[in-house]
């Protein structure tokens, strides 16, 4: 078991070495990792921060497919919630109270949970398949978020609010902390206790887990607002990053990047099982992806191929019969024959 | 590849009678769902606003969505067999940037339009080749296909392309005019024609019946001796080429050519899909069901339109209004079964 996770993992791994190891050659100092002012300041941060919101994202959706459902929404919720903060920091006497900051941080993740809650209403309780009626949210929450800040980009400028998403704890970013905290969370509610199991058996067939006793509707409305508050935290660093909210490009295609973290990272759609580390691993690909192209010097109009190359490489090399064929060759050949798939 | 199924095996796949046409009732209750909650939809325009019953509203209907129903016929085939295509819309703006540049450099009409849609086809057989011979999941293979085809347009140009060309121009302009301000363009009646052929094909072929088998349960097709993987990488092929006639159809009605076409076009064409009630599993559903989930869709549009709300409240009203149908339709088709 232990060794079927390795192996599943070591395609991930060993892109992300190739990608790093690209970099170093390609770039100058992008490994150094320097102390300023008590900060770690260098690339590599910078990866991490950049990650931060994908890794949140992705821990939701992890949850969302192991019960074999998907969740599009995530980049609209991710909007509402920054444009929620924001409307509420904007309207505060003083912007640098901490109080205040508290108030729209909690509010903004509370109506995160609510249109979890209506994601897991729609496919649970109405029966709606999971791929439309995120889709409702996800077009919706656009108008939403918009509507929130009246059409408008609202800027604030709060500096406990801009701790979120830029600030220092012990040199370290906040936002990769957050991510790294909500993660510890997700994997010892899943792994330390039963939590995970039902999950997986929810997602394996939920009509059996409902005869075996175990609360599937339950189970599949709490993982849709676990997804919604994992991307609301995720909005709010990145609305706290840039200091302002836009309802039109916060958390834009994020659902199509975290889906594709998963998915590198074992964890199969139809639902079943996932893998946490590997979810968390494919997030940090992606990101180191982007960043990477960036400092290699591939020009930004590239960047989609590059990343287009890499997915399919990736894809290729997890995929066993792909790894047999090349490993065939070295076989006689009516042996190869006989197993060719019809 | 989807064989958990949370309900029984039904007899999705086919009639138990020699008759190929025959069908159980049953199996048409999400079509008839979704036609008749179409109409209660078009009843509420025509009562909330004036000019609504105009025939041009519906014609326009069929012009303004010709891209999306020709790429939702494709993307038809494609979840009967239980598979899914993210990179129509992606699809659509390289091969209108392709179409643009090529026509630029003065190139023909002629040759451009088979080397755009072999473009489109080779990219689909591509996809459907990694799906089916290394066993990627479809979700993916085509991810990165709609990475690679927004890349390809990204890097053949940035910006967006004007179409000067003649040929393009006049086609643009081709219309059947009923009475003045009442006509279907020819775009229009080239998707209509995209979808007889494949309701044909679907219905009365080989392959059509295949495409239905593999979506019930790929492991038994296999076990019968149906050409699984000629099929299956076949829906892909076709989901491709009419991607790439959408795109086609796209850059004929904007003259241009852009690399930021189609954006989300994916997600309705598999919405407009599923609103005609096929099953995100494979083996359940018809093309004019689709052909009726794009009409709900350009309908649920032209009532915001009606409305002339500003650009979030409309995002908000869409929303809502498809919120309404899909749960309208969940209830109606739950009660009939």
């Amino acid at each position: 078991m232990k060794k079927a996770m390795k192996s599943r993992l070591m395609w991930p791994v060993a892109m992300l070495v190739v990608l790093l190891l690209c970099a170093l050659i390609f770039s100058d100092g992008f490994f150094d990792i320097r102390i300023q002012d008590g900060h770690l300041f260098g690339t590599p941060v910078n990866i991490l921060r950049a990650s931060a919101p994908l890794v949140l994202v992705a821990i939701g959706m992890t949850l969302v497919i192991s019960t074999g459902g998907i969740d599009l929404s995530v980049g609209s919720v991710m909007a509402v919630s920054g444009a929620m903060a924001c409307l509420i920091i904007g309207d505060l006497s003083n912007q640098n109270s901490v109080g205040g900051v508290a108030i729209a941080v909690l509010a903004a993740i509370a109506l995160s949970l609510v249109l979890g809650l209506w994601n897991g209403f729609l496919v649970a309780v109405l029966g709606i398949q999971p791929i439309i009626a995120t889709l409702i949210l996800m077009v919706a929450g656009r108008g939403l978020a918009q509507l929130i800040t009246s059409g408008q980009i609202i800027n604030v400028q709060s500096s406990p609010y801009k701790v979120i998403g830029a600030g220092y704890v012990l040199g370290l970013p906040v936002s990769v902390l957050i991510a790294a905290v909500v993660l510890a969370i997700t994997v010892l509610l899943t792994r330390r206790t039963a939590l995970g199991l039902l999950l997986e058996s929810v997602g394996g067939s939920p009509v059996a887990s409902r005869l075996a006793g175990i609360q599937a509707r339950r189970f599949t409305v709490m993982v849709y607002v676990v997804s919604a508050a994992c991307a609301g935290i995720a909005g709010l660093i990145y609305s706290s990053n840039v200091s302002s909210a836009d309802g039109n490009n916060a958390g834009n295609l994020i659902e199509l990047d975290a889906i594709l973290a998963v998915v590198i990272g074992g964890t199969a759609l139809t639902g079943g099982r996932f893998s946490l580390a590997g979810t968390t691993l494919g997030a940090l690909l992606i990101a180191t992806l982007d960043t990477t192209a960036q400092s290699v010097g591939i020009p930004p109009e590239a960047t989609l191929v590059f990343k287009a190359v890499v997915v399919v490489v990736l894809c290729l090399a997890q995929s066993a019969t792909f790894r047999a064929m090349l490993f065939r060759r070295s076989t006689p050949r009516p042996a190869a024959r006989a197993e060719v798939p019809a | 590849m989807i064989d958990v199924s949370t309900t029984p095996a039904t007899n999705k796949s086919g009639p138990a009678s020699r008759r190929r046409t025959y069908r159980p009732n049953a199996q048409y209750i999400p079509v008839l769902a979704t036609l008749s909650l179409l109409i209660v939809m078009y009843t509420f325009g025509a009562v909330s606003y004036e000019n609504f019953t105009h025939p041009s509203v519906i014609l326009n209907l069929f012009t303004n969505n010709a891209f999306l129903l020709v790429v939702a016929v494709g993307m038809t085939f494609v979840i009967l067999t239980g598979g899914i295509d993210l990179s129509v819309g992606a699809v659509i703006a390289m091969t209108s940037t392709v179409a643009a540049t090529l026509l630029q450099a003065g190139w023909p009409a002629g040759v451009v339009i088979p080397v755009v849609l072999l473009i489109g086809g080779v990219l689909g057989l591509g996809m459907g080749a990694v799906i089916h011979f290394f066993k990627v999941e479809p979700f993916i293979a085509t991810l990165a296909g709609m990475f690679l085809a927004r890349g390809i347009a990204l890097l053949i140009n940035q910006n967006s392309i004007p179409i000067t060309n003649e040929f393009w121009t006049s086609i643009a302009e081709t219309r059947i005019v009923f009475e003045p301000g009442v006509y279907i363009s020819g775009m229009a009646l080239v998707a209509l024609a995209v979808v007889a052929v494949a309701a044909v094909v679907l219905a009365w072929t080989k392959f059509g019946r295949n495409v239905y088998a593999i979506g019930g349960n790929a492991d038994s097709a296999l076990l019968m001796g149906l050409p699984v993987g000629r099929t299956r990488i076949g829906v892909y092929t076709l989901s491709g080429f009419c991607a790439a006639l959408g795109g086609l159809i796209y850059s004929i009605t904007t003259t241009s050519g852009y690399a930021g076409h189609g954006t989300g076009t994916e997600l309705d064409a598999i919405a407009a899909v599923v609103i005609g009630g096929v099953l995100l599993t494979g083996g359940s559903g018809y093309v004019l069901g689709t052909v009726l989930g794009v009409l709900v869709l350009g309908l649920i549009n032209t009532i915001v339109n009606f409305a002339s709300l500003n650009s979030w409240w409309a995002r908000m009203a869409i929303g809502v209004l498809l919120f309404a149908f899909i749960v309208l339709q969940r209830l109606v088709t739950r009660k009939a079964k």
